[in-house]
């Protein structure tokens, strides 16, 4: 994605070339937009903060000497009588990697300038992450009403209440924010602000299709977390 | 006037080589599809124990490394981007290895004082 040619400068492959790159004199991530390189940084330390996260929850579920609650009994729906496990867990799961995928097409169609492609699909993107937010209130709603809560529930251990609110909640938080800018940058596509050449309200920036390529980086970074909690939260 | 034009349709070859062919993400979104259903499988199945936890890591792992490579794009990235975001993950693998010898030991000392009632 950042092949371009450097004036001056050879751009070696491998570790060789991470060493050049390194110790160039210059910048050093050679063709990374600067905006995609702090849209990297900013992941890497929200990667700590829900690495923090998992780790407290780890850490209180494996010392508490009182059963966990059965996530695929709390977690369950029921069609008809029958419950299902995990059933809206892993429809969640379905919607967010459908998203995700749209949102790698609008990237290459962007880089493509095929504009009203990459603006559906930022489009279905949006949709999906609202489809996902949409489902994760459901939940929440029903877990409150069965009686649980932050300091206690009737499945069993009390800090389970806390992890899931505070785990999911943020989460939760990020694929909100995210389905925001996805729908203003379905605006700024549909409104031709990178062919134009735009410059967007904080930056003086021109408008360029690489920014759909950073805001897919956020966005795959939200599909990205919600594979570890699935894993280590609902699952394990 | 002719020779701007030029440039601009060499520009837009060159940039549209650069992008990935389509097949890959279509690939890799099919891919990811099966992983999570398998994912599920393991709860559906209720495999149990060591078993369990290990294709949950399996298919985890699997799908957090699609997603960065080819999602994210990190498979075409230069090394010094890469390893920038990859090498800070071992202080994260550190802080779970003593927090996992820190849980033990709580645990331990509840089961002590709780439940045997101390020395």
């Amino acid at each position: 994605m950042s092949e371009q040619k450097i004036d001056g400068f050879e751009l070696k492959p491998g570790f060789k070339g991470m060493a050049s790159d390194t110790g160039s004199d210059q910048t050093m991530f050679k063709g990374v937009h600067w905006g995609k390189a702090m849209m990297w940084i900013f992941l890497l330390s929200d990667t700590f903060v829900f690495s923090c996260f998992l780790i407290s929850y780890m850490k209180g579920r494996g010392s508490t000497i009182v059963d966990w609650p059965n996530t695929s009994e709390v977690f369950s729906l029921h069609v008809g009588d029958v419950p299902v496990p995990l059933l809206l867990i892993a429809i969640m799961t379905f919607v967010l990697i459908t998203s995700s995928g749209t949102m790698a097409l609008a990237v290459k169609y962007g880089y493509e300038k095929n504009r009203k492609m990459c603006g559906w699909l930022i489009l279905a993107t949006a949709l999906g992450g609202l489809t996902f937010v949409g489902m994760q209130v459901f939940e929440w709603s029903k877990l409150i009403h069965e009686g649980v809560r932050p300091w206690g529930n009737p499945f069993g251990a009390a800090q389970f209440g806390s992890f899931f609110f505070m785990i999911t909640g943020f989460h939760g938080f990020h694929v909100s924010i995210g389905v925001i800018f996805l729908f203003i940058y379905t605006y700024k596509v549909f409104a031709g602000h990178y062919e134009t050449k735009k410059r967007g309200w904080f930056t003086k920036m021109k408008g360029d299709y690489v920014e759909i390529e950073i805001l897919g980086l956020y966005w795959h970074f939200v599909d990205l977390v919600w594979v570890f909690i699935f894993a280590f939260f609902y699952l394990w | 006037m002719e020779e701007t034009n030029k440039m601009e349709e060499s520009n837009k070859q060159e940039e549209q080589t650069s992008t990935q062919k389509i097949g890959i993400y279509l690939w890799i979104w099919g891919l990811l599809f099966v992983l999570s259903f398998f994912s599920y499988m393991v709860d559906w199945y209720q495999f149990q124990g060591m078993l369990r936890w290990s294709l949950i890591l399996f298919f985890m792992f699997l799908k957090a490394g699609l997603i960065m490579a080819f999602f994210m794009h990190l498979f075409w990235e230069r090394y010094a981007l890469v390893n920038v975001l990859l090498w800070p993950m071992t202080a994260i693998a550190c802080f779970i290895f003593l927090m996992n010898a820190e849980f033990q030991y709580t645990l331990f000392s509840r089961f002590f004082y709780f439940v045997v009632g101390g020395a």
